[in-house]
């Protein structure tokens, strides 16, 4: 838990020179093309189905695949095709939310703690490191157990545990552009602290933190499909991979389909986003994770 | 190195403080009445305030957290309506369900993943490495309940070579049914630990030690083995620490898809139920092993690295 305080004075980004890299890397580009089908699904999936994804009985129960049920049905007789497509919806709208503010809280509490008094800053760090004991999954049921099983649930557990890493990187790299000279010296000409962390500070934590979220959004998906899976996340009858997996599993040796149709997209969707975020992380930012 | 340790020590029973309280405040922060949850609809005011008195929702707050910090202290997780028995013994019964679960799916994981980082360092760039690197990266994305899915799917239901469900009896039968769960624990594991062990190995490769042993004309397997892999090893022995908070979230699913008993099958058994008690006391177990481990590979990391003693 003890932090390894690395002073980063300045990551200027060049994007040209790592777009050419990033063309290079084979996985990388894997990865993109798998993000953006994932995206391009997600955003015109009502187009693409073929029946009511929760319409129950638009076919024959746990029917084979066939032209007209390219994945065959679930137990309750729902296209499964048409269930994967529009539950391709769930995942990106949870990880765009619960990252996207837990990035907000993060940012500025970690700006507070490193540029703030010492006491805040241990304060802050104790809260950070407490959260992060809590175990992942066990800490999510524990909250789902409380809150309800739902879609929002999830979102806020997902925010909560995520916001302490990036906090704590901002933190890190906040302080050690505190003390940096160009810092002093701006402060010297009388500029103030809200001048100092928005145009110094922030241009050089916002990359690697950007960076730092494009690699948890596979381990968001997991998280999501994971509860989903457990009947802990999304409530029936919203198409979700998770609950698919979940209904298949339930049906594992009458319609290995079912299971086979919900766990290629989780796959696919994680391996994706790794692929990408290690590829940015390589390209951008290769000894991030050492600041954690 | 002692200050160091009785900070590091106060450090983490702070974070246990701490992460009790908050547990603590957000089971009592639920909007409605546990008691009344418990009891269902039907239930009448007289059951539901003997049941307050039983649960010891009558008291004042204060009185309640100090009430359950003086049993936690005692070993005393509090009590379970439900099932009539002492969270303790609920969590301790499952608790070394879980255990054997982790150890033999790191254990597997090590025994595979070093060889493979080390000849990966040694052939780098190889055909070898690359494809381990790729495979590394692939078995770390995929989350361990698909791989148990799926794993559960070809071996135990389509092959039919190895048992789907539960624990087993005995020795060699609690083996056989560690199989299928263990992989799918272990899989992302190997990935990781082989990419650390690759990592360590090429800095370590770099020394002077290792060049001057090369000069002696010493073949480089043994190089490997005798001078290097003491070295090599350290930051995998490290984060294994970290690392069992994600261990113990992996073992909660694995638990469930092959209906093991468990303290992750106890959690969600008991979340589905609204078993407030047990899923306080089995989180609290889980969080007091992870600060605990954490902890362990801070001194440990400490104790070899003096440089991380200055930073706390």
């Amino acid at each position: 838990m003890a932090s390894v305080e690395t002073t980063r004075p300045e990551t200027n980004v060049a994007i040209g020179p790592g777009l050419q890299q990033f063309r290079k890397n084979r996985l990388g580009m894997l990865g993109a093309a798998l993000v953006t089908l994932i995206t391009a699904i997600a955003i015109f999936a009502p187009l693409m189905i073929m029946h009511d994804p929760v319409r129950i009985m638009v076919g024959p129960r746990l029917a084979d695949p066939s032209l007209h049920y390219l994945l065959g049905t679930d137990q309750l007789g729902r296209d499964t095709f048409s269930r994967i497509i529009m539950g391709s919806r769930i995942p990106l709208l949870v990880a765009f939310v619960s990252l996207g503010s837990s990035l907000a809280v993060g940012l500025v509490l970690g700006l507070i703690a490193g540029f703030g008094p010492r006491w805040l800053d241990n304060l802050l760090v104790l809260f950070f490191d407490t959260i992060r004991s809590f175990p992942g999954i066990i800490f999510a049921l524990a909250m789902v157990a409380l809150l309800g099983p739902s879609l929002a649930s999830v979102i806020l557990v997902i925010a909560i545990t995520s916001m302490p890493i990036y906090a704590r990187v901002v933190r890190t790299q906040t302080e050690a552009l505190r003390s940096s000279e160009y810092v002093a010296a701006e402060r010297s000409m009388g500029a103030g602290t809200t001048r100092i962390l928005a145009v110094h500070v922030l241009p050089n934590v916002i990359g690697p933190l950007l960076i730092l979220v494009s690699m948890d959004v596979p381990a968001v998906i997991a998280v999501e499909a994971g509860l989903s899976f457990l009947g802990m996340g999304v409530r029936p009858p919203t198409p979700d991979w998770g609950a698919i997996l979940n209904d298949g599993f339930n049906y594992i040796d009458k319609a290995p389909w079912l299971v086979i149709a919900g766990g290629i997209p989780i796959v696919l969707a994680t391996l994706g986003f790794t692929f990408l975020g290690e590829a940015l992380r390589e390209i951008f930012d290769p000894k991030l994770r050492k600041d954690l | 190195m002692w200050l160091y340790l009785l900070k590091r020590l106060a450090l983490a029973i702070a974070i246990i403080a701490i992460a009790v309280t908050l547990l603590f405040l957000m089971i009592r922060a639920v909007p409605g009445d546990p008691a009344a949850i418990l009891l269902g609809p039907r239930a009448t005011p007289e059951m539901k305030a003997q049941l307050h008195h039983q649960m010891g929702l009558d008291k004042p707050l204060v009185v309640q957290i100090t009430t359950f910090f003086g049993g936690l202290l005692r070993g005393d997780l509090g009590f379970d309506v439900f099932g009539q028995k002492p969270v303790a013994d609920i969590v301790f019964e499952q608790l070394p369900y879980t255990i054997e679960l982790v150890l033999f799916s790191i254990f597997w994981a090590v025994v595979v993943a070093v060889p493979l980082g080390c000849y990966s360092a040694m052939r780098r760039n190889s055909l070898v490495d690359q494809v381990v690197g790729v495979v590394a990266v692939a078995t770390l994305a995929i989350p361990s309940f698909v791989m148990a899915v799926y794993a559960l799917l070809f071996f135990a239901v389509t092959l039919r070579w190895l048992p789907a469900i539960g624990a087993g009896d005995g020795f060699w039968d609690g083996l056989v049914h560690l199989i299928l769960p263990g992989f799918a624990i272990g899989i992302g594991w190997v990935g990781y630990i082989s990419r650390l062990v690759r990592a360590s190995m090429l800095e370590v490769l770099g020394e002077n030690h290792i060049r001057m042993a090369r000069a002696f004309g010493i073949s480089e397997w043994r190089i490997v083995a005798r001078y290097a892999m003491p070295l090599a090893i350290l930051p995998t022995v490290t984060i294994l620490g970290v690392g069992i908070a994600w261990l113990l979230s992996s073992a909660v699913f694995i638990e469930v898809v092959f209906a093991r008993p468990g303290i992750g099958a106890l959690i969600v058994n008991a979340v589905t139920a609204r078993n407030y008690p047990v899923v306080m006391g089995a989180v609290l177990v889980t969080t007091i092993l992870i600060v605990a481990a954490t902890t362990l590979s801070d001194l440990i990391n400490a104790f070899l690295d003096p440089r991380t003693r200055e930073k706390l």
